[in-house]
């Protein structure tokens, strides 16, 4: 039984914790377990406190469209936005061996996306804004 | 979020409630800076109450955590952290940074 919906969110922090709910719920209704469903929340929050920060450069600046799609694989999250593009290349990995003098969260919200959903992909269109998708699949018990 | 810090005779401790995320990321991080600039780097943080937290709150946990081991004057330490933060924790390499203590007790009976 496939669905998808589609709601708007203001870009501000205080969004974070009703998108995070609106994914859970997907999530939920998407069959995963109950760490993927914790792992889709948190990979969320990540990219929608970057789309406000550096995308829209701040709170209040522009919407972001987040979409749950549930298919007989899992649940896709896109994450839509119209502010500045940005090259997920360019944003370095944290290392994760340094010494506490040599650390910072710099990269963690993009590696955490990574490690926790299957599949990330950015798309930067001109005119139809930013989209993110990421997947995450149901664990099939063997 | 709910944030509230006990002042004792060796260490503060700070215990949060709730989400840790861009939002409220920032009030932790003014109970941290609070004990910091009154010369007092031993502190608990009491994790016990926190249902989620985000890279934000990393980024606090992390600048803490580098200011009060500064010349080995004190340390933050994690009393009760809930497997979920637990993960997310690992996930960023951070387990080996910090001391985790099971509950607020012996975390400050390690000061």
């Amino acid at each position: 039984m496939d669905t998808e919906q589609t709601t708007s969110f203001p870009g501000r922090f205080d969004s974070l914790a009703a998108i995070g709910e609106y994914v859970t719920r997907a999530a939920e209704a998407a069959g995963l377990d109950a760490r993927s469903v914790e792992g889709v929340e948190l990979a969320v929050d990540e990219a929608c406190s970057n789309i406000i920060e550096h995308a829209y450069g701040g709170e209040g600046r522009g919407h972001i469209e987040v979409t749950c799609r549930i298919d007989g694989d899992g649940l896709t999250v896109v994450l839509r936005d119209y502010g500045q593009p940005f090259d997920p290349d360019r944003v370095p990995e944290p290392d994760l061996q340094a010494p506490l003098e040599e650390r910072d969260a710099g990269g963690l919200g993009l590696h955490f996306m990574r490690q926790l959903m299957d599949q990330v992909r950015f798309e930067f269109t001109a005119g139809a804004g930013n989209v993110l998708t990421m997947v995450k699949r149901r664990e099939v018990s063997s | 979020m709910e944030v509230t810090t006990e002042r004792l005779k060796r260490c503060d401790v700070v215990k949060a409630t709730g989400r840790i995320d861009s939002q409220t990321a920032p009030q932790l991080q003014d109970a941290f800076r609070r004990i910091i600039d009154d010369g007092r780097f031993r502190i608990v943080f009491d994790m016990g109450g926190i249902e989620f937290v985000s890279s934000a709150c990393l980024r606090v946990m992390i600048d803490a955590q580098k200011t009060c081991k500064r010349w080995n004057r004190g340390e933050l330490v994690l009393a009760s952290v809930p497997q979920r933060i637990h993960q997310a924790l690992d996930l960023a390499g951070f387990v080996p940074l910090f001391n985790f203590f099971d509950d607020p007790v012996k975390a400050v009976g390690s000061f």
